[in-house]
């Protein structure tokens, strides 16, 4: 019983002597190694926007998927283990689609997330599971207007104005914390999102940006950020970013 | 049992009339409250208007024993869901819960419903829930074996801009109409009437329920001393 853990580390149906339950730190040290997620909450929607490390030279673009729809009107942008996020993601499908037909009423942002929260918890319970290495950022727009939630392993829910998970998260938090997201609209949001990844990615590699939104654009339903707007907004943020390093 | 006893080892259905209709701002729902067991009248002060929440109403018709226990079940789904919503819940999902209910049982219930009530999107609404399980959202709507008689009168009277007043009156109109003809409908009117500013109850004993043409007029109850 040596080693960092020192036997406390084995199950998540354990607490350590000072508090922690190491597993589930270490899911959310899995989603901190991971390429930075963004969420940012505009006064007309949602923006949702992940920077992807590329895994190897021959991948095919965008095979490698980080946003996904749950629901016409929620989507969601994972963080951590990918194959965790597909199953997370299939479980708020099952949500949303269970609740619309049992209700006859689209699911609730907040109830779809705190689904979500309960559902991620579980797997902090027990011996025989370990938890899921993913972040959640869940986008939703109905009756309650735009919301972003955040959904740790942890299980923990919280809504926000806009918050960041992966590796460069303190870098992006403070770019976001800059903006004044109660004026932005999402068209503005995604060149916001898209100057803050390139911001962050601290690697020689290139990556590939991934953007979602949800906003009256796209008539309050999640989607992927059409390619002709990424491109423009790729190209605002090189050439805002350019001209800031000109500057110094 | 001897001959004349054979009613009571029948159900205890409704025999009904049952309504409820949209005015600007609310609804209003209207019942008789007779509830029979063959040709004997088991309650002839019944309620059928039960409430759901504190703003959706449910009126009953069909078997008596069925509709109280599918109300029942509604109401626990209801607090339950508003509990999760942190929110009232809307008309429109007492009526699919009511109505999932209806149909997922049909073979073993013997239910006509009317939803009803106010909620601060959509306002006051009507859905229908006739025997198969279908679900209707409508302006207005009749039920019940009472309905029959009053089709042409709900079709001729119903007006979509009615005042609380009018749309009260139509309903005290078109229930006393319908428990003038139909013999399994009868005795006293109740109505609930919902809108942004809660609920009220009416109701009009069965002497003072409007006289239909062709009807002997209620005998005049002997004054107390």
């Amino acid at each position: 019983m040596s080693g960092i853990g020192s036997g406390y580390d084995l199950s998540a149906s354990t607490f350590s002597p000072d508090g922690r339950i190491f597993q589930t730190d270490y899911a959310q040290k899995a989603v901190d190694n991971s390429g930075t997620v963004v969420g940012i909450k505009c006064k007309d929607g949602v923006v949702l926007g992940a920077e992807k490390l590329i895994i190897s030279k021959m991948l095919e673009e965008n095979s490698n998927r980080r946003t996904f729809p749950v629901d016409r009107h929620a989507g969601v942008a994972v963080a951590g283990v990918a194959a965790d996020g597909r199953s997370i993601v299939s479980r708020a499908m099952a949500e949303a689609n269970n609740y619309k037909n049992f209700y006859g009423d689209p699911i609730p942002g907040h109830v779809l997330a705190e689904r979500l929260g309960s559902f991620v918890h579980l797997f902090n319970l027990y011996s025989s599971v370990r938890p899921y290495g993913v972040c959640t950022l869940l986008a939703t727009y109905g009756k309650e207007g735009p919301q972003l939630y955040l959904v740790e392993p942890s299980g923990t829910t919280h809504r926000y104005f806009g918050t960041a998970v992966g590796k460069g998260r303190q870098g992006a938090k403070n770019e976001i914390e800059k903006l004044k997201l109660e004026e932005l609209s999402c068209q503005e949001g995604i060149k916001a999102v898209a100057k803050i990844l390139h911001q962050v990615h601290d690697e020689e590699k290139g990556f590939e940006m991934e953007l979602a939104w949800i906003c009256d654009e796209s008539k309050r339903q999640f989607q992927r950020v059409p390619q002709p707007l990424v491109d423009a907004a790729e190209a605002a943020a090189k050439a805002a970013l350019e001209a800031e390093d000109m500057d110094d | 049992m001897d001959g004349t006893m054979q009613d009571l080892a029948l159900p205890v259905s409704m025999g009904t009339t049952i309504m409820a209709a949209s005015f600007d701002g609310g609804v209003v729902m209207g019942a008789d409250s007779r509830t029979s067991t063959g040709a004997y009248i088991a309650n002839r002060v019944t309620d059928k208007i039960t409430p759901l929440t504190d703003s959706i109403y449910i009126c009953r018709s069909g078997s008596a024993a069925d509709t109280q226990n599918l109300s029942r079940y509604v109401q626990l789904f209801l607090e339950q869901h508003s509990m999760e919503l942190g929110d009232e819940a809307e008309v429109k999902t007492a009526a699919k819960l009511a109505q999932m209910m209806a149909y997922q049982n049909k073979n073993m219930l013997q239910a006509g419903l009317i939803v009803a009530g106010w909620d601060r999107h959509e306002g006051g609404s009507v859905y229908a829930i006739p025997l198969g399980g279908t679900l209707v959202r409508t302006p207005f709507t009749i039920g019940g074996s009472g309905s029959a008689y009053i089709y042409g009168l709900c079709d001729k009277l119903w007006r979509p801009d009615m005042s609380e007043a009018d749309c009260q009156a139509f309903v005290v109109k078109a229930v006393s109409h319908a428990m003038a003809r139909d013999g399994s409908s009868g005795g006293c009117i109740r109505t609930v009437t919902i809108s942004k500013d809660g609920v009220k109850r009416n109701f009009i004993p069965g002497d003072s329920v409007p006289v239909a043409a062709g009807e002997l007029p209620a005998p005049v109850r002997a004054v107390q001393a």
